[in-house]
């Protein structure tokens, strides 16, 4: 297209680009402001936007007068345990959907498509009925495979599309060189495979972290994730929004950080494949 | 050796797939078809021996109560105004972030930054910029001049549902923009060359070239996302849970109100497959495009 002179490209695009970032920011960024004023500050009327002392006493109570640092470990457990069981059944499923034609690979897909549309509301009460019956509420593994309803679905779909852009001419050419198939998967495609093995795991991370209705069900006071007991310290500390948001901001960094890394090879596994990328 | 194994049918694809069948039968299928079965009880969960079996008469229940009306009206409000909205900010920002400007890397990163938020985080915030008192919106809407007094947002029964889906719609639109700039970057710049030197105005490059070659993207990210919209409860859940009244309940919060807190699984199971089936147009017309995938 032809360039437009400067002061049109002011007004046309960097001026309403700006808008966006900052309706894009701005709720953060007054989360976080929040965080590190002082309680008196945060009374006042009308808003003091500014903080004129910042502290970070908020984050000290927080973390020294609640739970939420044991939740804070909670969640990290939770998080990786549903991300490494995501990814070592996703794996080879992926795997088999993208390499084989076989009798029933068309309605497997469809169906773990499917499973992903199914409201949560559907399957969490049996599912907690489930869980209580063999023991497993208030666990770790109880949680972790509640987050496992959503995350294989989903990580078996991205990984079929990430194994489907490596050629088969690898495969068979690792054959062909006398490998068995199970060396040619660990020598020559699971490496090549890797960026994204790593974008779902990453994924599975942020969705299990940031979940929280069935982390309400199937968790208790052993398990609790950040999600769950922040939602609980809104209904017990509702005047002291100092102390929520820090804990907003502490739950909300890691993944904000692990989002920024991953976004980009998201995009196309999220749509499915009506993005070529 | 090869040619032997080739002949019978290989198995390896269904080793590598059971553990995933296994594990999603156990968790999914299994729960759900509970579900299917549990609704034609008047199953309440504290009392497991004394459910009765009542055919389809949690459905015929659903039909005559009310709030089930209310609720659907208030998801139709909000499915259509949340993805609606989302879509538009989302298409507004992708096309002016496929423009060239010397900090559009930064701004498209910083834009999806309410993409990854949880729930429970959006409804903290909100709720929070919302607050009667100290809220920042009533704040700044007063500095500006658009409102005379402090509004309670959430505890208004005709402001409450819109100011949620004000918070979903914030947290949802850097989806549409991502995948939307993912399309347009697909568009080739021959085309818009083309169209330039045949004279069309800008408003009708955007029509008849943007808008045909990224149609295919905007229907499957707006199936996509209505179904999660529609699905989506978590974020009320936290902010109002369903109040004042019934102002901002939606179908899938009440399903789970009645099962939850109301222990009535029958009844909330009842209303969740009404829901799903409500749905399952929008889930067909996904998963036939998704699946055109299968044949690559």
């Amino acid at each position: 297209m032809r360039g437009r002179s400067a002061s049109a490209r002011l007004f046309q695009i960097e001026l309403p680009a700006l808008l966006i970032v900052l309706f894009a920011l701005a709720p953060y960024v007054w989360m976080i402001l929040t965080s590190i004023k002082p309680q008196a500050e945060l009374a006042e009327w009308p808003v003091r936007y500014w903080p004129r002392a910042a502290t970070l006493d908020h984050y000290r109570e927080l973390l020294s007068r609640t739970s939420f640092a044991g939740n804070l470990l909670n969640s990290l457990i939770i998080a990786c345990g549903a991300a490494l069981v995501g990814l070592a059944v996703s794996i080879p499923a992926g795997y088999a959907f993208s390499r084989f034609r076989f009798r029933g690979r068309r309605p497997l897909m469809t169906g773990f498509l499917v499973i992903n549309m199914f409201p949560i509301v559907l399957l969490i009460i049996p599912l907690f009925v489930l869980m209580r019956r063999f023991g497993l509420i208030d666990t770790y593994l109880g949680v972790v495979i509640g987050h496992s309803t959503f995350s294989i679905p989903f990580a078996i779909w991205m990984l079929t599309s990430y194994f489907s852009t490596i050629p088969k001419d690898l495969d068979e050419a690792a054959t062909i060189d006398g490998a068995s198939r199970y060396e040619a998967i660990r020598h020559v495609i699971l490496p090549l495979v890797a960026p994204g093995v790593v974008t779902a795991g990453i994924y599975i991370f942020i969705t299990s972290w940031n979940e929280y209705l069935f982390a309400m069900m199937l968790s208790g006071q052993n398990v609790r994730t950040v999600t769950v007991a922040l939602q609980l310290f809104i209904g017990e500390f509702t005047i002291q929004w100092g102390l929520l948001t820090a804990g907003g901001v502490l739950i909300a960094i890691p993944v904000t950080i692990l989002f920024l890394f991953v976004q980009r090879r998201l995009v196309g596994g999220l749509t499915a494949g009506a993005v070529k990328s | 050796m090869t040619v032997a194994v080739r002949q019978r049918p290989d198995w390896t694809p269904y080793y590598f797939l059971l553990p995933a069948i296994l594990i999603t039968a156990a968790v999914v299928l299994f729960p759900v078809a509970q579900t299917i079965w549990l609704s034609l009880f008047n199953y309440v969960i504290y009392d497991p021996d004394g459910s009765q079996f009542v055919g389809f008469g949690n459905f015929a229940a659903v039909f005559r109560d009310e709030v089930f009306w209310i609720s659907l009206r208030h998801s139709v409000v909000w499915i259509v105004g949340v993805v609606g909205l989302q879509f538009l900010l989302g298409l507004i920002a992708a096309l002016i972030l496929n423009e060239s400007f010397w900090w559009r890397g930064l701004a498209r990163a910083l834009v999806v930054i309410p993409w990854a938020l949880p729930s429970v985080i959006i409804g903290l915030m909100w709720t929070w910029m919302y607050d009667f008192n100290v809220g920042v919106i009533n704040d700044a809407l007063l500095r500006l001049g658009v409102i005379s007094a402090p509004i309670a947002w959430l505890a208004r029964p005709d402001t409450a549902l819109g100011a949620i889906m004000l918070g979903l719609v914030w947290q949802g639109f850097p989806f549409f923009a991502v995948t939307i700039l993912a399309g347009l970057q697909t568009v080739p710049a021959e085309l818009y060359e083309a169209a330039e030197i045949d004279g069309a105005t800008r408003w009708k490059r955007f029509t008849n070239v943007t808008l045909p070659a990224i149609g295919d993207v905007i229907a499957t990210a707006l199936l996509l996302r209505t179904i999660w919209v529609a699905n989506s409860l978590d974020v009320i859940l936290v902010m109002t849970g369903g109040g004042p009244g019934y102002a901002t309940y939606t179908l899938p919060l009440y399903a789970f109100q009645r099962a939850y807190s109301g222990m009535e699984f029958g009844y909330g199971a009842a209303l969740a497959l009404v829901l799903t089936a409500l749905l399952l147009a929008v889930v067909w017309l996904y998963v036939k495009r998704a699946s055109r995938e299968l044949e690559r």
